[in-house]
C-alpha cells in the first residue's frame, strides 16, 4: 500500500477511537464529571482529529473541528459552563463530527445544513459564555492557520540589480537559552544570496566578567539578494523576540567605509560570504569561503572572535551556543545518560502496549471452518474406533481422548480470535438514543452495562440491527411522552437500559425501559382488527404481549418517522432467530417492558446431546437441557384430549413427544418406554421432551439448514455426524412453546399463532 | 552523518506522517507518545532535534520542553513545537518553556524538513 494511503487508514481508525473517547467523555461531563482530566481528554480528541484532518486537506472536517475545539477550550478554561443544554449540544456536535469523519472516509458529501447550524450554535455558545468576547479571533474560521506556512514565501519583486540589505543582528541571551544559534541564522541568511558578515565584539567584557549564558556580539550582514524583507525576516522567525534586528536597504544606509565591504558574487559556486571580524577600528579579513558557510566555517568565525578577546578555546565562548558547545555537550551525554538502564530495557517501552497483528478476517474464517472439519473428523474417527470394537481402555481409545481434548482446545482458541466485547455495538446506541429522543421530543437517558461481554464477531455484526430497532421502539413506543410521565408521577426523563451478560453459554442482551408497559387491551384490539386472532380468543398476558411479534402487527396508529420504516418486531424476531437466538418480552403495565435477546456466543459450534427419535438422529442443544430422566407411568397425567404433563417435584410440566411434534410418528410413545429430557426454553418455560434414546454428548459444527436447504419449523440447524450423515439440531424453544402435542409442521403454526409465537 | 530526530506526539497518524517524511529526508527517527514517554526515550537516545506536540496526555508539550531544558545535557538541543495553534499566547508560552521554533500543523513535509534543517547544527 502507498504509505500515505496507509497513514490515511490509520488516521480514520484513530478518528474512531477519538470519537468514542469524545462521546464517552462528553457523556461523563453530562453527568457532572467535569474534572480537568475528562475535559482535557475531550479537548484532545477533537484537537487530534482536527490535526490529522488538516494533514489530509479535509477542510470541512477541520473547519467544524476548529469551532468545536474553540468551544471546548472555553469550557477547559472555565469560561463556559458545561450546563446540561451545553452538553446536549456538544454531544450533537460530536455526532456531526462523526458524520464528517465518515463522509471524509467514504468521500461522500456531509449534511452541510446540519454542520452549519451546529457550528453556529457552538459559536453562539462561546459568545454567550464569554463576558468580554474574543474579538478578532471570532472571525477566524480555522482556516486561517491552515494557510500559515512555517516559512514566509518570498514574494517576487522586480529585479533590482543593486538590491542589497544591511542586517544588524544582536542576539539576546534568551536566543541561546532556547537552543537557537547565531551561526545557524547566519547560514540561513547566507542561503538568500551572497553575504558579507562582520561581527562586532566590542561589547565583550573581560573574560573574568563573561557570563557564559550572556550575549555580547552584534553581527552585521551585508546581503546581496532580490528577496524582500519578509524573506529575510523569515530566517529570524523563531528568534524575532530574542534579538535586536534591524533590516534596511543598503542604499538607504551610507556605507561605513572601512568597516564593511560588499563583494558581489564572482564565484561559480553562487554564494560567497566574506566574513570580517571587527575589533575596534581594525578590520581584518577572517576567512573567505564558497557556498553556504559550514559549521566549521562558522566555528572559525567564532574562534576568531574568541582570539580577538584572548578567550581560551576550551571553555564555553561568548555564549554563541551550539556550534561551539555541541562537542562538549556530546561528551557530557554518555556520563549523564549511560547510567542505570541499559538501552535494551528502555527502547521497547513504547512498543509494549498490546502487541497485536491485523489479520484478514477471511483467514480466520477459513481457520474456523477447518477446525470445524477437524471436529467432525475427530468424531468420525472416534466412531470408527468404536465400531472396530476396540476396548475403551486400549491405547487407541486413550489417544483418541487426547485428540478430542486437543481438538476442543484448538477450537476454543480459534473462536477466541474472533471474540469481541459487545462494546462496539453498544457504543453506537447513545447516538441513536439522542436522535430518537430529539425526534420524539422525549427526554431519555441510556444506561449500559456489561459492555465488555465478549461474543463472536459473527454474532456482534448481526445484533446491531435488532438492537437498534428495539431501542428505537423502547423510546418511541415504550416511553410515555413527558407530560404523561409527569402525570403518572414518574421523572420527566425516561430510562432505557441496555445490558449484556453471559448466561449458560449464551449471551443475553436486555433492552429495558421504564415506560408504560405494553397496552394489552390495545394490542389485542389491534390483533383482532388485523385478523391475526379470533375475536373471542382467550389469551393470557404473555400470549398477548407476544402478539407484537406477529408479521404485520404495529401498535402505532400513525406511521411515525422512527419506527415506520417497514420493519416490525416480526422482522426483529426473525433476524434474532436466524442467529440461533430467541427474543422474549416481560412487561408490567405502568412500569415498563424488558425485551430479552438470548444468542449463542458463536454461530459455528454447539454442545449437543445426541438422541434418536423414530430412527432419526437429532441433536438437542446442551445449554437447554436441565436433566435427563426416565418418567414413570404413574407420574404422567393426561389433560383434556391429548395434552400430557409429568409431575416433577410438586409441579406439573408439559410433556412433548418430539417424534410427534416433528411429524415422525402419529401417536405418542408411552412415556415410560422412552427417555425424557427436562429442558428450559426462553423465559424459563420448562417442558419434558420425550425421545427414543440418548446416544451421547457431542460438540457439533453448526451448518445452516436455511442456507443449504430451507427453514424447517422446530429445527434450528443441521450438522454432520461422525458417520458422515446429516443430523438435525432441535429448536428447543419452538418445541417448548408447543405445550400440546400438535405437530409443528404444516398448518399447525398458522392455526395457533399465539402459541407458536410465544418463543 | 545521519541526524536523529525525536518526535513526541500522541496521535498515531501524526507519528506515522512524521516518520514517513523524516525517514524519506534521510533522518533517523525515534518516537514517543507523550511527554513522559519522551523523557524516557531521552534516557537512551541523543537526538539532534526534538519535535514535540503540545496537547498530549500525561505530560503536555510545555511540560516536556521545560523538563528537557532543565537537564543540562539537552540545553542546546533544538526543540521544535509541532502545533495547530497559531495563537501568539501559546507560542510565547512555548518559547518561555524553551522551544527553539515551531512548525504549524498541518505540515508540509518539505517545509518540515526545512525547519529542522534550519535549527539543526
Amino acid at each position: 500500500m502507498d504509505p500515505m494511503a496507509a497513514i490515511r487508514e490509520t488516521f480514520f481508525q484513530e478518528c474512531e477511537e477519538q470519537l468514542s473517547e469524545l462521546e464517552g467523555g462528553l457523556m461523563r461531563m453530562e453527568t457532572g464529571e467535569t474534572d480537568q482530566e475528562t475535559v482535557n481528554a475531550v479537548f484532545r480528541a477533537v484537537h487530534s482529529i482536527k490535526g490529522g484532518a488538516g494533514a489530509f486537506g479535509l477542510e470541512d472536517l477541520v473547519r467544524f473541528a476548529h469551532v468545536f475545539e474553540t468551544t471546548l477550550d472555553q469550557v477547559r478554561a472555565g469560561r463556559l459552563d458545561p450546563s446540561a443544554s451545553t452538553m446536549r449540544l456538544m454531544l450533537r456536535a460530536s455526532d456531526a463530527l462523526a458524520d464528517l469523519v465518515r463522509c471524509a472516509r467514504e468521500g461522500t458529501m456531509p449534511d452541510e445544513a446540519q454542520t452549519t447550524s451546529l457550528a453556529a450554535a457552538l459559536k453562539a455558545l462561546t459568545n454567550d459564555g464569554m463576558a468580554e468576547g474574543i474579538g478578532a479571533e471570532d472571525d477566524d474560521d480555522g482556516l486561517g492557520d491552515l494557510n500559515f506556512l512555517p516559512l514566509a514565501v518570498a514574494v517576487e519583486q522586480e529585479t533590482m540589480p543593486d538590491a542589497g540589505w544591511v542586517i544588524t543582528f544582536r542576539p539576546l541571551a534568551a536566543l541561546y537559552a532556547n537552543a537557537n544559534e547565531a551561526a545557524l541564522l547566519l547560514r540561513e541568511v547566507g542561503m538568500l544570496g551572497p553575504v558579507s558578515v562582520t561581527v562586532d565584539t566590542s561589547s565583550l567584557p573581560d573574560f573574568g566578567d563573561l557570563d557564559p549564558e550572556g550575549a555580547y556580539l552584534t553581527w552585521t550582514i551585508m546581503l546581496q539578494t532580490d528577496c524582500d524583507e519578509a524573506a529575510i525576516r523569515a530566517a529570524f522567525e523563531f528568534v524575532e523576540d530574542d534579538c535586536d534586528l534591524v533590516i534596511s536597504r543598503a542604499a538607504d544606509r551610507p556605507a561605513e567605509a572601512g568597516l564593511v565591504q560588499v563583494r558581489p558574487d564572482e564565484d561559480a559556486a553562487g554564494v560567497v560570504a566574506d566574513v570580517r571580524v571587527l575589533d575596534g577600528d581594525e578590520a581584518a579579513p577572517a576567512s573567505s569561503f564558497a557556498d553556504i558557510p559550514s559549521d566549521a566555517d562558522v566555528l572559525a568565525i567564532i574562534r576568531k572572535a574568541q582570539e580577538s578577546v584572548s578567550a581560551p578555546h576550551d571553555d564555553r565562548p561568548v555564549a554563541v551556543g551550539g556550534g561551539a558547545v555541541a562537542p562538549v555537550a556530546a561528551q557530557s551525554r554518555p556520563e549523564a545518560r549511560g547510567g542505570t538502564d541499559g538501552p535494551a530495557s528502555r527502547s521497547d517501552s513504547g512498543a509494549a502496549v498490546g502487541a497485536t497483528i491485523r489479520v484478514d478476517l477471511d483467514r480466520v474464517d477459513r481457520l474456523i471452518d477447518l477446525v470445524g472439519e477437524l471436529v467432525i473428523n475427530e468424531a468420525m474417527l472416534s466412531q470408527r474406533v468404536m465400531e472396530a470394537g476396540l476396548a475403551r481402555a486400549s491405547g487407541v481409545a486413550a489417544a483418541l481422548d487426547e485428540l478430542e481434548h486437543l481438538t476442543r482446545e484448538i477450537q476454543d482458541s480459534v473462536m477466541a480470535i474472533r471474540a469481541q466485547p459487545v462494546r462496539s455495538v453498544f457504543q453506537r446506541m447513545p447516538r441513536l438514543v439522542r436522535e430518537v429522543a430529539a425526534m420524539t421530543g422525549k427526554q431519555v437517558r441510556l444506561l449500559t452495562d456489561g459492555e465488555g461481554t465478549e461474543v463472536d464477531k459473527t454474532v456482534i455484526e448481526r445484533i446491531a440491527d435488532p438492537l437498534t430497532h428495539m431501542i428505537r421502539n423502547a423510546i418511541d413506543h415504550g416511553l410515555e411522552p413527558t407530560e404523561a410521565r409527569v402525570a403518572a408521577g414518574k421523572p420527566e426523563e425516561g430510562v432505557v437500559k441496555l445490558t449484556a451478560l453471559h448466561r449458560s453459554g449464551r449471551i443475553v442482551i436486555e433492552v429495558a425501559d421504564d415506560g408504560a408497559g405494553i397496552d394489552r387491551e390495545r394490542v389485542k384490539a389491534k390483533a383482532i382488527e388485523k385478523g391475526l386472532i379470533a375475536p373471542d380468543a382467550q389469551l393470557n398476558d404473555e400470549e398477548t404481549d407476544n402478539l407484537i411479534f406477529l408479521p404485520g402487527f404495529s401498535t402505532a396508529s400513525t406511521v411515525s418517522d422512527i419506527s415506520g420504516r417497514g420493519v416490525g418486531m416480526d422482522v426483529v424476531r426473525r433476524s434474532v432467530q436466524s442467529l440461533g437466538g430467541r427474543i422474549s418480552i416481560a412487561s408490567r403495565p405502568g412500569a415498563g417492558s424488558t425485551f430479552t435477546l438470548s444468542l449463542p456466543l458463536t454461530l459455528a459450534v454447539l454442545d449437543g446431546m445426541v438422541v434418536s427419535v423414530a430412527g432419526h438422529t437429532l441433536i438437542v442443544p446442551l445449554s437447554a437441557i436441565i436433566e435427563t430422566l426416565q418418567p414413570q407411568a404413574a407420574t404422567v397425567h393426561t389433560l383434556g384430549m391429548d395434552a400430557r404433563v409429568v409431575a416433577m417435584r410438586g409441579r406439573y410440566i408439559p410433556l412433548v413427544d418430539v417424534s410427534v411434534a416433528l411429524g415422525y410418528r402419529d401417536a405418542p410413545l408411552d412415556a415410560d418406554k422412552s427417555v425424557a429430557l427436562l429442558v428450559e426454553g426462553e423465559g424459563g418455560v420448562r417442558a419434558v421432551l420425550i425421545v427414543d434414546a440418548i446416544q451421547g454428548q457431542r460438540q457439533v459444527v453448526i451448518k445452516s439448514l436455511e442456507a443449504n436447504y430451507r427453514a424447517v419449523p422446530g429445527i434450528a440447524a443441521a450438522t454432520v455426524m461422525g458417520d458422515g450423515r446429516v443430523a438435525l439440531i432441535l429448536d428447543v424453544d419452538a418445541i417448548v412453546s408447543v405445550t400440546r402435542t400438535e405437530r409443528l409442521r404444516g398448518d399447525g403454526l398458522r392455526a395457533e399463532p399465539t402459541l407458536s409465537q410465544a418463543g | 552523518m545521519i541526524k536523529t530526530v525525536l518526535t513526541v506526539d500522541d496521535s498515531r497518524t501524526m507519528r506515522d506522517m512524521l516518520r514517513l517524511s523524516l525517514v524519506e529526508a534521510g533522518f533517523r527517527v525515534v518516537q514517543a507518545e507523550d511527554g513522559v514517554h519522551g523523557l524516557e526515550v531521552l534516557r537512551d537516545e541523543t537526538p539532534d532535534v526534538i519535535v514535540t506536540d503540545i496537547n498530549m496526555p500525561r505530560m503536555d508539550g510545555f511540560g516536556f520542553i521545560e523538563a528537557v531544558r532543565r537537564d543540562a545535557a539537552w540545553r542546546s538541543t533544538p526543540v521544535l513545537v509541532l502545533t495547530t495553534e497559531v495563537d501568539a499566547e501559546k507560542k510565547s508560552r512555548a518559547k518561555a518553556a524553551g522551544a527553539t521554533g515551531w512548525i504549524v500543523k498541518p505540515f508540509d513535509p518539505v517545509k518540515l524538513v526545512d525547519v529542522i534543517r534550519r535549527v539543526a547544527a
